[in-house]
């Protein structure tokens, strides 16, 4: 049995995750551990946009957001733990649910808002309420408004999982990441992706056949936000530190390019996405201050010369070899 | 005759200017093909897409099966079984043909907020899609993607995914424009099968398919009625005559 270009490539790039603690510990290198526990957070929020983006059409343009709330979720808790000594702030089971509700509340708000409108409307109206968040986060003065908050103890996971162990928490994050991509899985292919890649493809004809497309997208955009918010709080945890700039707009533009660099609409494309990202600024960082200036035209070239972006790239090779 | 399930009254609907559809009284009886015939730019496709609900009339009321849905949204009245075709043919072109099908059976299966179960291996979705994709002859192409498809296919899977729908109406426009004469062919047997089992507004520019199905055709001009009655009437009307059929040939 030969296997597909696209599952090797998939199957390769979780092998290779799940093997850097080892690897980075031999070398020494921790560093490195740090950039990859980035890159799978980054991932899960790729992940979570491209389920509205890739297969749900929705380009929205506050991603970030989320991603901000998940993260003030376990800031804030931190905070007054440390200051005022209120223990249970700092509970890891607390900020988890608390982040869920507070990211999938606003998703809601500005869904519910948002998706009556399409096309541009629905970019610049999604970029202005994540402008709106990211506002809010550099007025709150007590949180050190734009200049951020140092977190000075993580999520308290008890006995469970001690994530000040950066290992342990690098295969937690590795676990909630498969977990993701299952869920992304097993969503598309249900009746619900269905409905959701039927409104991508021709949302005249989805009404048409009697189905209320409005309630299903809202429905995709808080989940979406939902998932987004558990990696704000993983992201919070990983730098030891929130700021407002986690939700600028720029931030909201680096998800998309890594769903549309990865490949929209498809399983791994987000994963490819986060990781090109983060590894070019990375390394183009270290060679020039000016690194946006050639990132910027290879992602032209993605644009103009492969529409499905990596995934895409593959499944053409696949189809070029078979 | 038996009792209308669609009744327009008085229905308007202007575009700037233009009265596209100038105050219609209209009754569809339950089990007919009623086809709506005029030339080009007449507002057939107008009057259409106010029964489906995608256009808001200015004037006067819609009643299906006794109930007002003059304001209702389109997929509430897709729900109450109102199923139409496009114009221009409207599949989800990157689904495989039997998605096609199944996402219309779906939509009359209760919600469809089930996150799980793979929808493609979903007997209760699969199987009346495989039913209705033999019914028009599509079962050969029911694993393509529909973007394969050629342009009387899609037409063909269109009706297919109304079929799914368990419509009380079928709202078809132009169900055989941009065909070849085999593929007309076929759809207008195709559609003379439904005859008696569905109640049919048929918008249609082919006169032989319209004399072939039809049990009462409207004639619309301007957005106005100028006759409506059994087929034999509108073939002896010498206006009708004069404007549509080439006086004398009929
Ligand atoms: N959305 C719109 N805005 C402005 N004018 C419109 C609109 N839709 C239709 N019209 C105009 O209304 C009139 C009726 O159009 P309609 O499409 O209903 O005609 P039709 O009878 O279906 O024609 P055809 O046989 O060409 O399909 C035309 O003059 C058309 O230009
Ligand atoms: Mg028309």
């Amino acid at each position: 049995m030969r296997i597909p270009v696209g599952t090797a490539v998939a199957a390769g790039s979780i092998v290779a995750l799940a093997i850097v603690p080892p690897i980075t510990e031999a070398l020494r290198e921790p560093f490195y551990l740090g950039l990859c526990l980035r890159l799978m957070i980054l991932a899960i929020a790729a992940i979570s946009l491209n389920l509205i983006l890739g297969f749900g059409n929705m380009v929205s343009f506050g991603h970030a957001a989320y991603m901000g709330i998940g993260a003030y979720v376990v800031g804030i808790g931190a905070f007054h733990a440390v200051e005022d000594g209120i223990d249970w702030l700092a509970n890891g089971f607390l900020h988890v649910p608390l982040a869920i509700a507070a990211s999938s509340l606003a998703a809601l708000v500005i869904g519910a808002i948002s998706i009556r409108t399409r096309g541009v409307y629905f970019i610049m109206i999604t970029l202005a309420f994540g402008q709106m968040l990211y506002f809010v986060g550099v007025g709150l003065e007590v949180y050190g408004a734009d200049d951020g908050l140092s977190l000075y103890m993580r999520s308290d996971f008890g006995d469970v999982l001690d994530i000040n162990d950066n290992t342990r928490f690098y295969y937690l994050v590795l676990a909630l990441l498969l977990a993701t991509l299952y869920g992304t899985k097993r969503l598309v292919a249900s009746r619900f992706g269905l409905v959701i890649r039927g409104a991508r493809s021709n949302e005249r004809r989805l009404a048409a056949i009697g189905i209320p497309v409005y309630r299903y997208k809202l429905v995709a955009f808080t989940v979406a936000g939902a998932i987004c918010g558990v990696a704000g709080v993983l992201l919070a945890n990983r730098t030891d530190f929130v700021s407002p700039d986690m939700m600028h707009w720029t931030r909201s533009g680096d998800l998309i390019i890594m769903v549309v660099l990865g490949g929209m609409g498809t399983l791994f494309g987000p994963l490819y996405g986060a990781a090109v990202l983060v590894l070019v600024e990375e390394f183009l960082s270290g060679v020039t201050e000016h690194w946006q200036i050639v990132f910027g035209p290879l992602l032209v070239l993605v644009a103009v010369y492969a529409r499905g972006g990596i995934a895409g790239a593959l499944r053409a090779l696949e189809r070029r070899r078979g | 005759m038996g009792e209308p399930i669609l009744r327009l009254r008085g229905l308007t609907k202007r575009f700037g200017g233009l009265t596209a559809t100038d105050s219609v009284t209209l009754d569809v009886v339950e089990g007919e093909v009623h086809a709506v015939i005029g030339p080009n730019g007449a507002g057939k496709t107008t009057l259409v897409g106010q029964i489906s609900g995608e256009i808001r009339p200015d004037r006067g009321r819609i009643l299906f099966a006794g109930q007002s849905i003059t304001r209702g949204p389109v997929h509430a009245r897709a729900l109450l079984g109102i199923a139409r075709s496009f114009q221009i043919t409207s599949v989800f072109l990157d689904f495989t043909v039997a998605a096609n099908v199944a996402l219309a059976v779906q939509a009359h299966a209760g919600h469809s907020f089930r996150f799980w179960r793979d929808a493609a291996s979903d007997d209760a979705l699969i199987e009346p899609a495989a039913e209705y994709l033999g019914l028009v002859g599509l079962s050969d192409r029911t694993d393509d993607v529909a973007a394969t498809l050629s342009h009387g296919e899609r037409r063909q899977l269109e009706i297919a995914m109304a079929l799914a729908t368990a419509p009380r109406l079928l709202l078809l426009d132009e169900p055989t424009a941009g065909m070849g004469g085999d593929e007309s062919a076929r759809m207008i047997d195709l559609l003379r099968s439904f005859k008696g089992r569905f109640t049919i507004l048929l918008v249609e520019h082919d006169m032989d398919a319209v004399f072939a199905l039809a049990d009462r055709i409207t004639v619309l001009d301007s957005g106005r009625i100028l006759v409506s009655g059994p087929p034999d009437d509108i073939r002896a009307d010498p206006a009708v005559r004069q404007a549509y059929l080439g006086d004398g040939d009929t």
